[in-house]
């Protein structure tokens, strides 16, 4: 299926598990990759099913197989799926069988933290507690080090404290605070969030935006990638201890949000998506006012980042710290653009590309050595390149198909579309950080049955984890910002 | 072209300027015309009939009382439902910024009731709302003083220790933004701090979500007295989009006595700073 279409329900293909777990695991062999694993209970048993991405047929393809409540793992055969084993087990006390090690994600009765850390025993081992409460002005999480001296063995990355229910919540909506809790799944990603429950909606109402609509979408989420991108390498910047880089950047990233505010009044794009269009729209005068001071903006990024990257110890600092292979970033199936740093190519709005990118697309930046010093470096090819998707696409006003279809009408719950019944949809964006999905199902009313939302940091966080090996402690901050994960996108 | 570390560094610095705010002993910066600020409404009475802005609002910000509508700021999302829910125009939003205040009661908007038994339709308005927006960005007595004896204790050095009880990252990031060298927070003497144990107070964010409970109520804990509990954001204030959610407690004052509220989702950073430098009593 497409991004954004809708399918019956009974129409997702149902396979026995042997020819499920053959599927996934030929799939991802030839290049897909999985982009959900979920089930949902059906009497005494699951129904399991699974999202495989094709890049090279640019299609989605959705699996189901029915499973008892202890099933043989997947974990051992596709490694990149062990984050959602865990979810499942957590979830709905499933039992995939083998997996190394079945701990809670998010801890949904409370108390997150209680749990067994794994231990690195020995004399000279001691172990390192950081967080909830961090240092910075940062999400909460727990990091477990077992360390050797500054050496790191291992790092055990423990979350939940942000859990809030969406996921729950949304369960029966549509209803007046859905659109809400997309925009806050990751604050930081409201326009992408957005764009992918709109897409969603959309899909299973056949709604479609019109392209004036979709197009100023796709401002807004460079504007979102620009900003996040731009404060990361300051932040990195800080973190290396190199000052006019950090300086530069935390003001320039304010000038950005100040040009998402000026399309919608808000710095985080808040209510700019709406199922079925947007809700305000860019004239002329404001385009170019927005042209002009992007091109400011554009020029005081150069000076900044080119500074950075060409002084030498701030590369010698990112070089070979945090490193995660080509191989070890597919296998444990990383996304965004701490994939495309370690040299996998992978980006949904080239992949399986959605509204005003189904016309035009920034090209993919790719670079190969998975270090701190790749995911800077990726991170300022994509700045560049969404400048210059910028100024491409904001050259003129598309033409509005029909004045009824670009804006969208008062009603912000968009419960006032009606949404096919017993029927799935998956939806998929290209956020900063990388691939969100969202993906639903809507029972005999035309309610959602369930709703699942897979942040790309619930792909990450494990390969932040998996970076600070034999790293030295003093590593960690700079790793931490190199990936800058979300916490409330993970625990939801 | 081979050129030094420090010659780079000093053109850069040349190129970049100086960009510290000129507020508050300047104006402040502009803001986007599609900035909604302090919530307006305009006299009522509405229609008995009409409740279709408190249906609208996605977290019932907004409330029939002896038929006077009122909106409560500390709940609001600032997302405009209202707006265009209500047929009369009754509910507009102001350029004011300046929304912080000292107790939940005064984030509480109450509509006058005029002798006029109902207003016209929409279009009519329009001059008149103007009109009313205009004298409402202007109105200095919404604009109380927050400081309190304790608050002026820390005019001159304020440490705040943050903590994410459950944000989306959108409150923390324009609290962190005041540390950049645009707003420079620093040259008032407040700072956030890496310790609690180095904080007059704490800077909470977030609906306090079940699981950050126990570290919230530590961290308070750890800070010395005399202390404040600043809550920014309206997850911080009333629980937010995620209001009665089983897995968060609705705010920080559930648990902590709160001396300065701080709402919007996200607050602007200048709603933030100003709110802080009146409470300090620097304003």
């Amino acid at each position: 299926m497409q991004n954004g279409e809708s399918i019956p329900l009974n129409a997702i293909p149902k396979l026995d598990f042997f020819h499920f777990k053959a599927a996934l695991t030929e799939g991802v062999a030839k290049g897909s990759r999985i982009a959900g694993l979920w089930a949902v209970p059906s009497g005494y048993e699951y129904t399991l099913f699974s999202a495989l991405l094709d890049p090279a047929s640019r299609t989605l393809e959705v699996l189901s197989s029915t499973v008892e409540k202890t099933y043989p793992s997947l974990t051992p055969d596709l490694p990149c799926v062990h984050w959602f084993e865990r979810d499942l087990a957590e979830r709905l006390g499933m039992i995939p069988q083998g997996h190394p090690w079945l701990k809670p994600i998010r801890f949904y009765r409370g108390e997150a933290g209680k749990v067994e850390f794994f231990r690195v025993e020995g004399e000279e081992i001691h172990e390192v507690a950081v967080g909830p409460v961090h240092a910075g002005v940062i999400e909460p999480g727990h990091f477990r080090f077992q360390c050797q001296g500054e050496r790191v063995i291992h790092l055990e990355i423990s979350l939940g404290y942000q859990h809030r229910g969406v996921e729950r919540a949304l369960m029966g909506g549509p209803h007046r605070r859905s659109i809400h809790y997309a925009e806050t799944l990751a604050g930081d990603t409201t326009i992408g969030h957005g764009t992918a429950y709109a897409t969603l909606i959309e899909g299973l109402s056949g709604r479609k935006p019109s392209l004036y609509a979709e197009w100023v979408r796709a401002i807004a989420l460079e504007l979102e990638r620009l900003a996040n991108h731009i404060g990361d390498i300051g932040a990195l910047s800080g973190d290396i201890g190199f000052l006019p880089t950090q300086s530069y950047c935390g003001r320039i990233r304010g000038d950005v949000l100040n040009l998402t505010a000026l399309l919608c009044g808000n710095r985080f794009g808040r209510n700019l998506v709406r199922p079925g269009g947007v809700r305000y729209r860019i004239e002329q005068e404001r385009l170019d006012t927005l042209r002009k001071r992007l091109k400011q903006i554009e020029e005081d990024t150069s000076s900044a980042i080119e500074l950075f990257f060409e002084t030498p110890s701030v590369r010698s600092r990112l070089e070979g710290t945090g490193v995660v292979p080509a191989a070890t970033a597919k296998e444990l199936g990383l996304v965004g653009l701490a994939a495309r740093a370690s040299g996998v190519p992978t980006d949904a709005r080239r992949d399986v590309p959605w509204g005003y990118y189904r016309t035009q697309a920034p090209s993919l930046s790719v670079h190969s050595t998975g270090d701190c010093f790749a995911r800077a470096y990726v991170r300022w090819m994509e700045i560049q390149e969404s400048f210059r998707f910028l100024f491409l696409i904001t050259e003129s006003i598309p033409e509005e198909s029909s004045g009824e279809d670009a804006l969208l009408p008062g009603d912000l719950g968009s419960t006032h579309l009606p949404l096919d019944p017993e029927s799935f949809c998956i939806a998929l964006t290209e956020g900063w950080r990388g691939e969100i999905v969202h993906l639903a199902a809507t029972n005999q009313e035309g309610k959602f049955a369930w709703y699942r939302v897979f942040d790309p940091s619930f792909h990450n966080w494990f390969g932040l984890a998996y970076a600070m090996r034999e790293g030295e402690i003093s590593d960690f901050p700079l790793c931490n910002k190199s990936f800058n994960l979300s916490y409330c996108g993970h625990d939801l | 072209m081979f050129t030094t570390p420090l010659l780079s560094i000093l053109k850069a610095r040349t190129k970049q300027g100086y960009r510290t705010l000129g507020y508050p002993k300047g104006s402040p910066p502009p803001l986007s015309d599609r900035f909604l600020g302090r919530p307006v409404l305009l006299p009522g009475p509405c229609p008995d009939d009409c409740s279709r802005c408190v249906d609208s609002c996605p977290v019932d910000a907004l409330a029939m009382r002896d038929k006077r509508l009122q909106l409560d700021m500390g709940l609001c999302l600032f997302c405009g439902a209202c707006i265009e829910a209500c047929p009369r125009g009754t509910i507009q939003f102001s350029q004011e910024f300046r929304l912080a205040a000292k107790d939940r009661e005064s984030l509480v908007i109450r509509q006058a009731v005029s002798p006029v038994v109902a207003l016209p339709a929409r279009e009519e308005t329009e001059a008149e709302t103007a009109g009313i927006l205009q004298r409402t960005s202007r109105q200095e007595s919404q604009v109380v003083l927050l400081a309190t004896d304790i608050s002026k204790k820390f005019k001159r050095s304020f440490r705040l220790r943050q903590v994410s009880a459950g944000g989306c990252n959108a409150c923390e990031a324009d609290c962190n933004v005041l540390s950049t060298l645009a707003w420079d927070m620093g040259r008032f003497g407040i700072q956030f701090v890496a310790s609690p144990r180095h904080a007059d107070g704490i800077l909470v964010t977030g609906p306090v979500t079940e699981n950050m409970q126990i570290a919230l109520e530590k961290t308070y804990k750890a800070v010395p007295s005399p202390k404040v509990v600043i809550a920014v954001g309206s997850c911080a204030i009333g629980g937010g989009p995620y209001k009665d959610h089983p897995e968060q407690n609705n705010g920080v004052n559930t648990f902590l006595p709160v001396d300065l509220y701080i709402p919007g989702c996200p607050p602007h950073p200048l709603t933030i700073l100003e709110g802080l430098l009146r409470f300090l009593g620097r304003i």
